[in-house]
Parts: C-alpha cells; sequence; structure tokens
C-alpha cells in the first residue's frame, strides 16, 4: 500500500476564558500548523457550538482532512460531538481525536508552561491521529427472545414483564415448582398479606402466559456466544410423571413407602418419593425424586405406578437436553439462609428447638406441618418463652458474614408479632444489634410489633445457647444496661444471614459473571448499573445480587426485564470497533493471551482469534504478547511511541 | 542554570486516573505542568515496553495511573499492570535505572486531589533523583 501522506487538522478551542485565558490559543494554532501531518491549523471561540461544528465540517471538506484533533475540553464531553460532526462532513469518526487541554491543562497550569504543555498534549494526539485506520462498528442481529434463571417472585416478574412486552421467555428453575421461597412464606411484612395469596395468582399467569415456557427440574448447563446471541445447553430432568395426564389426585404418594424430610417444609415434616412440593405448584404436576424412589433402577417398587389412574407415570422417562438460542439472559437465583453447621455456638443443628427463619415460616404458614400452629419440633408443645436472635452470622466479620442481611430485622418482627397473635400468652425476646427499618412503613411496623404487642427487644448478641432439660437457655449480654442476661426458652429462632444460591459461583463462572466477595452476582457498577452484569445482554434480579426483601427483588426484577426489553427491541447491535486484533502471521497460538482476557473473547486454536463483540477493549491481552501478533485498533505500540516522542521532543514544543 | 524540570509520561487508564486527572481540573487544583498524560482504556494496555521506550526517548519518568484494585472497569487489567511493572522495576533496578523512575498509582475518579498530589510528589522526588539522561537544565 502506498504511504499517503496524512492531511491532519487541528482546531483549538478557546472555551471561552477558559482556555484562552490560560493557552495562548494563537501560539498553539501556530505551533500545530508546522506539526508534521498537519495541513491545517486554527482556534476558535467555542468549537462545540455550532459555528464551531461548521467550521469543522467546512475544513474537512476544504482541506480534504484525512484527520482531525480537537484541543479542547476532556474527551468525555465532546468527543461524541465531533466525531458525529466529521462524519456528517465525510469524514470516518474514527479518525478524530481530542487533546485534553482543558480539564488537564488550562485548568491546573498558568503562565507560559501551560502553553508549552498544551503543544506538547496536542503534539502527542496529532501523532495518534497519524496512525488511525478508519473503522466501522461491528453490526450484529438479536435473537429475539429472553431466557430466565431461577423461578422465585424475581423471576417469575422479569418473564412476566418481557412477555407482556411480546417476547418469548424460557423460565428455567432447578426445583419441580416455580416460587422460590416467597412460596414458602407465612405473611409478608409491613402490611402481613399472605404470601401465597399474592403468589400463586402470579404462578398461575406464568404457566398460563401464551409466550413463556417453564422449564422447571432443570438446570443451565453450558452457555456460549455473546450478547443478543447467546445459545445455551439446558438440561430438563426426569419426574417420571407426564404433567398432561397427572390430575393430582395423590394416589401415588399415599402408597408410596418411602419417607424422607420435606425440603418445602425445611425437613420439619416428611414427604415420600412422589410428591408435590405444595399444591400449588406449578408446573401443576408430581415429581418423582429418583434418588430416592426404591424402584427406578431396578424395578422393584412401582406401586406409585400401579395406584395411578391417568397413567401418568413413566419409569422410562429420559433426562432431556435442550439447546437454545437467547438474546439476554435474566439471572434471578435468590438466596439460601447460612447453613446449620455454621451457627455450633447457637446450638443450631445440635439442639432440635433451635429453628431458622424459613422454619419459623413454615410453622407459621396455614399450610405448613403443624397447619399454623406454633407447636415446636422436639415435642410438638407450644412454646410460652421464644427467642428470636437478629444478625445470627450477619455483621460478623471475624466468625462469619462481615455484611448485614438487611431482611432479618423486618422479618423478625413480623415473626415475634405473628407468633404473639398464634399464642396470645406467650413472651417474644428478640435479641438485636440495632433495627435497621428502612422501607415505606417499615419502621411503623416494627413499633408496632414493640409497642402493641410487648415484644421484649434486648440489645445486645447472644453468646451461646444450649439445652438445659426442656429448655433451651439463651446467654446473652444487654449492651444497654451492661447486664448480663439469661432467658430460658422453649424456642430459639435465628435469623441466619442471607447467603446465595448453592452453585451460583458456578453458575456465574459458566456465564463469566463476575461473584462479589461473598458470593452474591456483582453488578457492573454499585450505583450507575445495578440491573445488569458487566458480561453485555447478562441482567441481575432479586437476592442473588444481594439480600432484598420481596418489594426490592420484584422492583429489580422489572428493571431488569425493561433493559432486556429495550435489548431485545433493537434491531441490530453495535459494538465499538476499537478492539484487539491478531496477526495470524505473527501469532505462535502460545495462547498466552487468552486467560488474560476477563470476557473470554480469545480462543487459540493454532493461531489466536478475538470474537470483535465480546472484546470489551481493555488492551490486556495485547500487553501480554510475546510475539507482538496481538494488537490494538488504533492504540497500536508504534502509535504509542510516536506519541510518547512528540510528548518528549523539546523542540517539539515550539514555544 | 533554571532549575532542572523533570519530563514525565503519565499513561492514564481512562475509566479512573484519567476522570480523576478531569477531575482535578474541574477543582481547579493546581499542580506542576510536567507531566504530559496518554489516556489509554485500562492500565492494563500498558506495555512494559513503552515505558522504557520513553525512559529512552528522554522522559525523567513514567507515571502509570489506573483503577484501585477490584475497581478496575475490564475486572481485572490493573491486577496484571501491577504484576508488570513489578517486574519492569527490578529490570530497571538491574540495568542501573533507579526503579523509583517508574510509578504506578491507584487514582479513582474521585480522587481528584490525589491526582495532583501524586504528580507533584513524584515531580518532587525526580527533582531529587536528577535527570535521567544528564539532560538537566532543560526547561
Ligand atoms: C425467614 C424469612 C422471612 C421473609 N419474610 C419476608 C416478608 O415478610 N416480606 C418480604 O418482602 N420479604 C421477606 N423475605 C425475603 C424474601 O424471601 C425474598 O425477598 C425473596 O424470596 C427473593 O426472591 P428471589 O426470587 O430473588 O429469590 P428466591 O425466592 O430465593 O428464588 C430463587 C429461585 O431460583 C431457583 N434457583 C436457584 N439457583 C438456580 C439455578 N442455578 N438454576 C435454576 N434455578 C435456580 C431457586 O430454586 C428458587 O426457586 C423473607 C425471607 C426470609 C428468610
Ligand atoms: S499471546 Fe500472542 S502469540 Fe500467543 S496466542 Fe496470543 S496472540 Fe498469539
Ligand atoms: S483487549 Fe481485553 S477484552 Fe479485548 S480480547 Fe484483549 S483482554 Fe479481552
Ligand atoms: S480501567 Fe482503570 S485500571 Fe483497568
Amino acid at each position: 500500500m502506498p504511504e499517503i501522506k496524512p492531511r491532519i487538522g487541528v482546531f483549538v478551542c478557546h472555551c471561552g476564558k477558559n482556555i484562552a485565558g490560560t493557552v495562548d490559543v494563537a501560539k498553539l494554532a501556530e505551533a500545530a500548523s508546522r506539526f508534521p501531518g498537519v495541513v491545517y491549523a486554527t482556534h476558535y471561540e467555542y468549537m462545540c457550538s455550532d459555528p464551531g461544528q461548521a467550521l469543522l465540517k467546512r475544513a474537512i471538506k476544504e482541506h480534504r482532512l484525512s484527520g482531525v484533533v480537537v484541543a479542547a475540553c476532556s474527551p468525555t464531553m465532546h468527543e461524541e460531538t465531533f466525531r458525529k460532526a466529521a462524519e456528517e462532513a465525510g469524514l470516518n469518526p474514527y479518525l478524530v481525536e481530542i487533546a485534553n487541554i482543558r480539564e488537564q491543562v488550562s485548568w491546573v497550569h498558568s503562565g507560559p508552561k501551560a502553553t508549552e504543555k498544551a503543544v506538547r498534549v496536542t503534539r502527542a494526539v496529532v501523532e495518534k491521529v497519524w496512525g488511525d485506520r478508519p473503522l466501522e462498528p461491528t453490526e450484529i442481529g438479536v435473537v429475539r427472545r429472553a431466557l430466565v434463571v431461577g423461578g422465585g417472585i424475581a423471576g417469575i416478574q422479569a418473564a412476566l414483564d418481557i412477555a407482556n412486552a411480546g417476547f418469548e421467555v424460557l423460565l428455567v428453575e432447578r426445583s419441580p415448582s416455580i416460587g422460590g421461597h416467597m412460596a414458602q412464606l407465612s405473611e409478608t411484612f409491613p402490611t402481613l398479606d399472605c404470601s401465597q395469596c399474592i403468589l400463586t395468582p402470579k404462578m398461575v399467569e406464568v404457566s398460563r402466559h401464551p409466550k413463556i415456557r417453564i422449564l422447571a427440574y432443570s438446570e443451565l448447563e453450558e452457555v456460549s456466544g455473546f450478547v443478543g446471541n447467546y445459545r445455551v445447553r439446558i438440561r430438563k430432568k426426569p419426574t417420571y410423571v407426564d404433567p398432561a395426564k397427572c390430575n393430582l389426585c395423590g394416589e401415588c404418594a399415599k402408597v408410596c413407602p418411602v419417607r424422607v424430610p420435606n425440603e418445602f417444609d425445611r425437613g420439619l415434616s416428611l414427604r415420600s418419593a412422589i410428591y408435590i412440593p405444595f399444591p400449588q405448584a406449578i408446573p401443576s404436576t408430581y415429581t418423582l425424586d429418583a434418588e430416592n424412589c426404591l424402584g427406578i433402577v431396578p424395578l422393584r417398587c412401582g406401586k406409585c405406578a400401579e395406584v395411578c389412574e391417568a397413567k401418568a407415570i413413566d419409569f422410562d422417562m429420559q433426562e432431556e437436553i435442550l439447546e437454545e438460542e437467547v438474546g439476554a439472559i435474566v439471572l434471578a437465583t435468590g438466596y439460601e439462609l447460612y447453613p446449620k453447621e455454621a451457627m455450633a455456638e447457637y446450638g443450631y443443628g445440635t439442639v432440635p428447638d433451635v429453628i431458622d427463619g424459613l422454619e419459623f415460616e413454615r410453622l407459621l404458614s396455614a399450610s405448613g406441618p403443624t397447619r399454623g400452629e406454633i407447636r415446636r419440633p422436639s415435642d410438638g408443645k407450644i412454646p410460652k418463652e421464644v427467642v428470636f436472635v437478629q444478625c445470627s452470622g450477619s455483621r460478623d466479620p471475624e466468625h462469619h458474614k462481615p455484611y448485614c442481611s438487611k431482611i432479618c430485622c423486618m422479618y423478625t418482627a413480623k415473626h415475634a408479632l405473628l407468633y404473639r397473635h398464634a399464642v396470645p400468652a406467650g413472651q417474644a425476646y428478640v435479641f438485636y444489634i440495632d433495627i435497621r427499618a428502612g422501607g415505606k412503613d417499615y419502621e411503623e411496623f416494627v413499633n408496632r410489633a414493640m409497642e402493641e404487642e410487648r415484644i421484649l427487644y434486648i440489645r445486645g448478641k447472644v453468646a451461646k445457647v444450649f439445652r438445659e432439660g426442656e429448655k433451651v437457655v439463651v446467654w446473652g449480654v444487654d449492651t444497654l444496661t451492661g447486664k448480663r442476661v439469661e432467658v430460658r426458652a422453649d424456642l430459639v429462632v435465628l435469623a441466619q444471614a442471607v447467603v446465595p444460591s448453592p452453585g451460583t459461583e458456578e453458575l456465574a463462572r459458566k456465564l463469566r459473571v463476575a461473584c462479589g466477595g461473598e458470593g452474591f452476582l456483582k453488578e457492573a457498577h454499585p450505583k450507575l448499573r445495578p440491573l445488569e452484569a458487566l458480561t453485555a445482554g447478562i441482567f441481575l434480579a432479586g437476592a442473588a445480587q444481594g439480600p432484598k426483601d420481596i418489594p426490592e427483588s420484584v422492583a429489580q426484577a422489572s428493571g431488569a426485564a425493561a433493559k432486556v426489553v429495550a435489548l431485545l427491541s433493537r434491531p441490530k447491535l453495535e459494538h465499538p470497533p476499537e478492539v484487539a486484533e491478531v496477526d495470524e502471521e505473527l501469532c505462535s497460538g502460545c495462547g498466552i493471551c487468552a486467560p488474560q482476557c476477563p470476557y473470554g473473547a480469545i480462543t487459540v486454536d493454532e493461531v489466536a482469534h478475538v470474537n470483535e463483540i465480546l472484546c470489551e477493549g481493555c488492551g490486556t491481552c495485547v500487553a501480554a504478547c510475546p510475539s507482538g501478533a496481538m494488537s490494538f485498533r488504533n492504540v497500536g505500540d508504534e502509535q504509542v511511541l510516536r506519541m510518547v516522542r512528540a510528548a518528549l521532543e523539546v523542540e517539539g514544543a515550539g514555544v | 542554570m533554571p532549575e532542572f524540570e523533570p519530563r514525565i509520561v503519565a499513561f492514564l487508564c481512562r475509566w479512573c486516573a484519567a476522570a480523576g486527572a478531569d477531575l482535578a481540573g474541574t477543582s481547579r487544583l493546581q499542580y506542576p505542568p510536567n507531566a504530559i498524560p496518554i489516556r489509554v482504556n485500562c492500565s492494563g494496555r500498558v506495555e512494559p515496553q513503552w515505558v522504557v521506550e520513553a525512559l529512552k526517548a528522554g522522559a525523567d519518568g513514567v507515571l502509570i495511573g489506573g483503577c484501585h484494585p477490584g475497581d478496575c472497569h475490564y475486572v481485572v487489567g490493573n491486577y496484571k499492570t501491577r504484576r508488570r511493572i513489578y517486574l519492569l522495576r527490578r529490570m530497571l533496578a538491574e540495568m542501573g535505572i533507579e526503579p523509583e523512575r517508574v510509578r504506578l498509582e491507584w487514582i479513582s475518579a474521585t480522587e481528584g486531589a490525589r491526582f495532583a498530589q501524586v504528580v507533584s510528589d513524584f515531580v518532587a522526588e525526580l527533582k531529587r533523583l536528577g535527570p535521567l539522561h544528564g539532560n538537566g537544565g532543560r526547561g
């Protein structure tokens, strides 16, 4: 290719007095006119104004400019403006660069030194433009459907919103039913509406929605591709029951000889191997849990199939692998409670009458193992004194989790209040560090519990919980009075820390999504981009991103859904072309670059390949390549070195 | 003879360090004009070779500014930079060049004052070290 002489134009902006008051703009323009490669240089009062832009456009045409440097304010302000203007004048926008002589020169320096620095800065940027090539953004199509992972309230809300906007949704839930933890709750703070009553209609809406396909008892196995074009592999475990035939008669469960702890009741009741997690489950069908069934292989039992009149049970059902394409993914995998084993000091897991918050929800629930009567696990007695321990495992950086689990203050107040409704003669104690009731009507709710229900709030930490005869003894310190407190209780309820669902990190790895230190899915920006992952096209909803109550989970889910809808509505996606690229001649195929990339954009066979859509343009791989094969569009090594030399050239200062 | 004015090339990542430098401007903080900034996407793009070439081409010092650990816009770019610059500084020391001439600093977008301070300190330190090329006294 013949070396074409560059024809670069330099436009120095006065920015009123902001630049011109400090930097000698005439001198700068004059010096610039003598820079190698520059054919035109001028200065103007406000380059970003309409006349300023008109001047730029005219000069591009009149002087047939092959590149433009605007010496002005920070590129974060007007790079877009000038690139657009240049494009309108027929110049490729990637041949326009900004020399920042306001924020990084005129506002921070004074005297002739300021002008000298402005000259050096501008000179360096002229060298960059000299090396720049015209680029075109990469265009890609969008698959107009979404995947939602996790069928709790967050996933349900996201799926409904996306589907109601007219896009197909695949909703993948790993347990046999959607609903998540909300299905297990009794009544919900701060209004005390029954959880099932407000959740069930939404679950039914999901199941009836023509645009939503529920894949329950399924997990995401593999993900490849990129924003707008993800390919996912979903493993659907066999339920051995045909949901189309199952009429929910329940005869199968009656004859099943197996009894195992019922997960939905958090082990407070037993279920058979063939079961429905709860009566309102969606999909509305029984599921045969192969791990506990006696009959699957070899066929030893088969009692359930014998009694099923609908002939819905099929022992030959196989696992299915589904390959699907989606344009966007919402992760709504929710939370779990900190495991029992971790709280040995509170007797959790060893003293049967020490339970966690979700177990207490099941005791409170009218459809729970005790039909809503508060009966303690060990002997079924109604507890006369109950101790609630907040922050159990939370806010304890030394031994447990450093963070606040956020929902426990509220649900503990709810628990104590509901307990008092159920057992009016009972006494409730709450140990707390402080009360965080920051939501709408939350403070009022806690006050109501404290005052109307005469719940005894003790500010302090529980040191030890142990069993003594029929009692569970709680030792604590009241930090307001400094006195030791002992409560001989009948039941202790621990507000266990909220932790990410098991498997969250593994799932995140598959999706190249980051997890924070505590394992919750990490948002792209803690303040400004809380609904999405750093990986384009992946969005976050609900407690998977951090402890959240229902209103917050729903709000985030709707927000994430709106983002998904915006993405899926775009006819095409554009990706900036300033990315890494490989010179296949030079590449040795060593593969050093690939693990450097945080986005998994590089694959290596004989040589390395960069996926332009995945590459976010950090350049880390370029710096790592030992062969000089990896380069960066418009930030080439040679280009940078020329910038460096130009910036340092003594005469180059020209003032 | 005029006082020695060290020349510095500053590679600044656009998301944090360059934004911090912009904030120093918006806050009108005055600092010495010795550093010529070159903006890159991420400190992870900075190649040790650039630093060496800058020192060869007349720089008395090179500043690399990136996001604080954990804050890199590209997740881990700054960790890679940290390793590379650590190795580079050791290599420079072996070549008889004071490793203090290469500075890696984490400067967030909100740390305008810190940016100004870093440049001021670096200039002071390079004045103490003297010119790298025996070209002191140039303006
Ligand atoms: C004791 C207690 C009481 C509470 N009381 C209230 C209250 O009164 N009011 C209130 O507003 N909030 C309350 N909450 C909080 C409430 O439970 C949560 O805000 C809500 O459940 C969060 O919804 P989610 O969809 O984000 O997560 P979840 O409800 O946890 O749902 C996540 C779903 O994703 C599925 N899943 C997980 N991993 C995968 C995977 N890898 N693949 C596929 N599927 C997966 C799970 O099976 C589950 O169905 C309470 C919480 C507790 C612990
Ligand atoms: S590091 Fe360089 S040479 Fe090695 S595979 Fe990557 S591009 Fe090729
Ligand atoms: S420039 Fe960064 S994002 Fe692009 S391929 Fe290289 S390491 Fe990955
Ligand atoms: S973006 Fe600032 S160091 Fe990576």
